[in-house]
């Protein structure tokens, strides 16, 4: 431990101080990654086919987050701010879709129009319109939050924006708790298409209804090929959105230096109503195939998902489309593998041991691209 | 009768404003006997209202009590999450979290004491000293290295944590079964497990609870101050949500079963008298004011204000930031369990991440940055919204707590657009008062205070 010199001193002001004892912190992570990878490992060999059925349903979890981190994702590019309130948009997506089946029948609207439709056409139709009403509902929203409470505070410090998020986001949790309005209880959903599951053992064969599936067999049902179909659809959509159209151009220059793209002609806060609708509406739909899978609801339904959304945005690469996706299906993994192999409860823990990790060994994500600095 | 309650309540909330202005006025006193006699005074007066009934009329009933007693815990998490996000910036949902490490710590080592184990204690005790020290000794070390990764510091602290651990549980396997019977015998407690022996250990309980909060929090915030103001946001919720999960997995995945998971722990003494809740206050409050108004405190606000010019002034930004994190997850032990011995009862529900954001409402209510604000905020929270509103609302419908979540989050919003700086400002009273004078006038809300010239 020899004290520098002066010399030294001056120029390690414009050299970067080499690092010492960084091996210490990478056998930390060493030993961390040999676990994961032993337990990745020893399962996959032990018994395949939970391992395989694991990963199945950590990818229907993980796609769905992808939908929700597409919006924080886009959001904290523009304007820099963490949307608490997100995770509540997606909440109200499945409360939408609950009230308009349960309540309105909506699903059932084409089948008591043209009494002749087929029952295949009559099901696709209503469960597309339940999925678009709950997603206008969900942009209608997003943009009323954002004129309402954030708009308002645009060049306040960003913790006063973040707070007011964090009330917005209590206030829809607590409104939603009240007994006029629903209530604190979970509500058992009703889905608007029933569910048709198949198994994998010497082909892929149909489950039919009251029969159980033959043991080690893999299962999977229409509801993961839906939330797969649609997240990847949503992900191209709005890659074609941001990369090929002008709307897409202004919400990259918008996010790349707000007062130059003013300048250049563009309605910055339009633009930034428009991303917040954009990512209220995937929301929206990622909340309907939530409550679809899961069939569940309560008015907190969306705290942990849109955290862990959240997560995923920030291992992606915050700002970057296809790491929100590619984030996503790690941090549906990880839950999925953790809540199967070592603890349920943990599974939580992990994904935010996942959010410090990474933060500290690649603050920018997987596809982020190294900050610039900026006054 | 409504009517009659309101009157009373707002009463109740002038009247408690008024003692904290009269407590902090005499603690400004310049006058040693006043500060002394004053303090004892104030300190009889509730005393007294406590104690005393005529008939069936009670000044103080239980109620009113229980919100003193709470409100005195949450004005020291309340003051720890200040100098957390209000002096140094640093925007903090954790606090809750610590809140409930130092109430189950505090609670576990009275629990195992009263029961004829005294290991509680001890592994407790030793593990956070020898934590400390060996801490300490490795950062001296460490920090005249330059260009150490936070993550190879973290390893090693963590390192150090668990063998300080370990060696403390190895001793007190070794020791407790010395000292256990002498707590218990096949008769029952014995004399050491109450009375004075058990407000001692209670006392260190309390003192331990913090230690080991801020031992977590200086873990914990090693690696993850490292990261910008709102990711330290979320990483803060995670971590509150955690030690909720583990508290409500107490004992199947923590080896704790007098924790009883969910269920809620029970059984544990209730020991906080006024006394111990007023000392603990007055401690945290002067121990505060005393660090924000050193040059230790003008260090800490300089890195709020700005980062980089901190960083130009030689301020080590990382460690300040870190301590002031420590300090404050100190006082949120404290205040853990202190709340833990009023309520006798621990359930996770309590520390429940949504509830967490209490002490970040009476924050911002009371304005960051202002420790009287942080205090009345605390006490008229607690007076206004649980005592008044509650009982208000309770008689309206069933819904009523429901009813709390969606007033709050409203006063938040509207607190935001209207008056971002609080509803205090920057206002101080008495005790808290900086002693130096306004070298400037205010800008934009912020008092912009100077050192005094020496």
């Amino acid at each position: 431990m020899q004290e520098p010199t002066p010399t030294q001193i001056s120029t390690s002001v414009f050299r970067k101080p080499k690092a010492r004892l960084a091996w210490i912190g990478q056998i930390f992570l060493g030993i961390l990654a040999v676990l994961v990878l032993y337990i990745i490992i020893h399962n996959l060999f032990t018994n395949p086919v939970l391992f395989t059925q694991i990963v199945i349903s950590g990818l229907q979890l993980g796609f769905v987050y992808a939908m929700i981190a597409l919006g924080y994702t886009m959001v904290y590019g523009i304007v820099k701010l963490i949307n608490f309130a997100h995770g509540d948009v997606f909440m109200v997506g499945a409360f939408t879709s609950f009230y308009a089946v349960t309540r309105f029948n909506l699903h059932q609207w084409p089948a008591l129009v043209f009494s002749g439709i087929s029952p295949t056409l009559s099901v696709l139709v209503g469960s597309l319109s339940v999925i678009l009403l709950a997603m206008i509902i969900c942009m209608i929203m997003a943009v009323t939050i954002e004129r309402v409470a954030y708009k308002p505070l645009r060049d306040a410090p960003r913790i006063a924006a973040l707070i007011t998020a964090i009330g917005v986001s209590f206030f829809l949790e607590f409104f939603g708790a009240l007994y006029f309005v629903y209530s604190p209880r979970f509500i058992p959903y009703e889905r608007p298409f029933g569910v048709i599951a198949w198994y994998i053992k010497n082909g892929v064969h149909l489950i039919t209804p009251g029969k159980e599936p033959p043991a080690n067999s893999i299962t999977f049902s229409n509801i993961l090929i839906i939330i797969v179909v649609a997240s990847l659809l949503v992900q191209l959509a709005l890659q074609f959105l941001v990369q090929r159209t002008k709307i897409g151009i202004a919400m990259r220059a918008a996010a790349f230096d707000k007062p130059t793209a003013r300048l250049m002609g563009i309605n910055v806060d339009q633009i930034i109503s428009f991303t917040f609708a954009i990512g209220a509406a995937f929301a929206g739909l990622g909340g309907v195939l939530y409550a679809i899978a899961y069939n569940e609801i309560w008015t907190q339904l969306g705290i942990l998902p849109g955290l862990k959304a959240f997560v995923a945005a920030v291992l992606g690469g915050i700002g970057s489309l296809p790491g929100a996706l590619v984030g996503a299906l790690i941090m549906g993994q990880a839950e999925a593998l953790t809540a199967g192999y070592i603890s349920t409860p943990m599974r939580d823990a992990v994904a935010f041991s996942i959010l410090i990790i990474v933060l500290l060994v690649r603050p920018t994500g997987i596809f982020g691209e190294p900050e610039k600095e900026k006054a | 009768m409504q009517i009659g309650f309101l009157v009373y309540s707002i009463v109740k909330i002038v009247a408690i404003l008024a003692y904290i202005y009269g407590l902090l006025w005499v603690l400004a006193h310049t006058s040693k006997w006043v500060k002394i006699f004053g303090v004892i005074i104030l300190f009889g007066i509730i005393q007294l209202a406590l104690s005393l009934h005529f008939g069936e009329f009670r000044i103080l009933n239980d109620f009113d009590s229980g919100l003193l007693f709470q409100a005195c815990a949450m004005t020291m998490v309340a003051l720890g999450l200040n100098l957390i996000y209000g002096f140094n910036g640093q925007f903090s949902l954790g606090q809750y979290g610590f809140y409930g490490i130092g109430a189950y710590t505090a609670a576990d080592i009275t629990w195992r004491w009263t029961n004829g184990d005294p290991s509680g204690l001890l592994v407790v005790g030793l593990g956070v000293i020898l934590a400390g020290l060996l801490i300490g000794f490795v950062k001296r070390k460490l920090d005249r290295i330059r260009g150490v990764p936070v993550l190879s510091a973290f390893t090693l602290y963590l390192l150090l944590s668990i063998v300080a651990g370990a060696v403390a549980i190895g001793i007190s396997h070794f020791i407790s079964p010395l000292i256990a019977p002498f707590l218990k015998t096949s008769s029952g407690p014995t004399a050491l497990a109450s009375g004075f022996t058990l407000q001692i250990v209670f006392f260190l309980s309390v003192l331990l609870a913090g230690g080991f909060s801020a031992l977590v929090a200086f873990l914990f915030g090693l690696p993850v101050l490292t990261l910008g103001s709102d990711y330290f946001g979320i990483a803060t919720l995670g971590f509150t949500i955690v030690v909720n999960t583990l508290m409500v997995n107490s004992d199947t995945i923590l080896p704790f079963p007098e924790m009883r998971g969910g269920r809620g722990m029970i059984g544990i003494s209730k020991l906080t008298t006024w006394f111990w809740a007023f000392f603990f206050m007055m401690l945290v409050i002067i121990v505060m004011r005393n660090l924000i108004r050193s040059s230790t405190g003008r260090t800490v606000m300089s890195v709020r204000e700005d980062e980089t010019a901190a960083k130009a002034m030689g301020i080590d930004v990382a460690g300040t930031k870190l301590m002031a994190f420590v300090v404050g997850s100190l006082f949120a032990g404290i205040g853990g369990g202190i709340y833990a011995h009023f309520i006798g009862f621990l359930s996770p529900g309590t520390f429940d991440f949504l509830v967490g954001f209490n002490p970040l409402i009476i924050v911002v209510f009371g304005g960051p940055g202002s420790m009287t604000g942080t205090i009345a905020a605390s006490f008229v929270w607690m007076f206004f919204l649980e005592g008044m509103l509650r009982v208000l609302l309770g008689q309206l419908g069933t819904d009523a707590p429901t009813w709390r979540y969606v007033l709050y989050p409203l006063s938040l919003l509207l607190l935001m657009l209207i008056r971002p700086q609080g509803l205090l400002g920057s206002v101080e009273w008495g005790f808290l008062k900086p002693k130096v004078q306004k070298l400037r006038e205010k800008t934009s809300g912020e008092a912009a205070i100077l050192p005094k010239q020496s």
